[in-house]
């Protein structure tokens, strides 16, 4: 499935391990405006359910991810 | 009504705009850190900084050996012990290999043991234990040096790091009984 959405930053967590990627986007996602979206991609296998808790943690929405050629995609709109 | 008085009310209406109701209470995360080796205080740094991501209110309560995690003397030099870990040395590149005790109390494995772990986390892209402290700090988890560790090691508060503030056991169990997640590490 390709999922392909307009992104205000990217943030490439490529090789970097937990718990770096969640930090990271935490930081990144402050660098975008409320409404904004962050494209992340990461390899570490933890990271989709990592991602998906961050944003029920704290409320930035996941608005699409999903898998390709061994990387995890992930888009984050700013909430707050 | 008079413009102060308006602007008084739309004051009172923005605070109960559900934008500002929609931000909740953060979560509460109290941790226990008694340990000072430099294996033993990644799982804190790791677990803080995580916590700190995701929102939560993180604090820190260094006791006994993880006193040193805040105290400027011993901070930088914490250090991997060789002996007395019945899981070491782990598979290196999926490769079991076995060191006699005998080895490891043998001067300067200490220091072997060290450069290792330092070595793993590099290869890893994990941060040092200096960046990985400095991450709690910038994302705001508190630490707090036991002031009954301060008395019996003879710590004085001057070699505390700064933004570290010393902290008795009830006040911190205050805290804790409050939190929403407490670990012991």
């Amino acid at each position: 499935m390709t999922v392909q959405m307009e992104a205000d930053k990217v943030l490439d967590c490529t090789d970097l391990l937990c718990p770096i990627p969640v930090i990271k986007t935490a930081q990144a996602i402050k660098e975008i405006e409320v409404g904004q979206i962050l494209h992340m991609i990461a390899t570490d296998p933890g990271a989709p359910p990592d991602m998906e808790a961050w944003s029920r943690q704290t409320g930035h929405e996941l608005v699409g991810n999903t898998e390709e050629d061994g990387k995890y995609l992930f888009w984050f709109k700013r909430t707050r | 009504m008079t413009s102060a008085a308006q602007e008084a009310d739309t004051n009172v209406s923005t605070l109960e705009s559900p934008g500002a109701e929609a931000i909740p209470e953060p979560k509460k995360f109290a941790m226990v850190a008694s340990k000072g080796g430099l294996d033993e205080v990644y799982p804190v740094l790791i677990m803080g900084s995580t916590a700190a991501a995701l929102g939560w209110d993180v604090r820190v309560f260094c006791t006994f050996y993880g006193l040193d995690l805040v105290n400027k003397k011993r901070q930088k030099k914490l250090k991997v012990s060789a002996v007395g870990n019945a899981a070491s040395p782990p598979p290196i590149n999926g490769l079991e290999f076995k060191v006699p005790t005998i080895i490891g109390m043998l001067p300067g494995m200490n220091f072997v043991a060290t450069w290792m772990l330092k070595n793993w986390m590099k290869s890893s892209n994990l941060p040092s234990f200096e960046e990985f402290y400095e991450t709690c700090v910038e994302s705001g988890v508190k630490f707090y040096a036991c002031v009954t560790t301060l008395g019996v090691m003879n710590v004085d508060m001057d070699d505390i790091v700064e933004g570290a503030s010393c902290l008795g056991a009830a006040a911190f169990l205050d805290f804790a009984s409050e939190a929403d997640v407490a670990l012991f590490i």
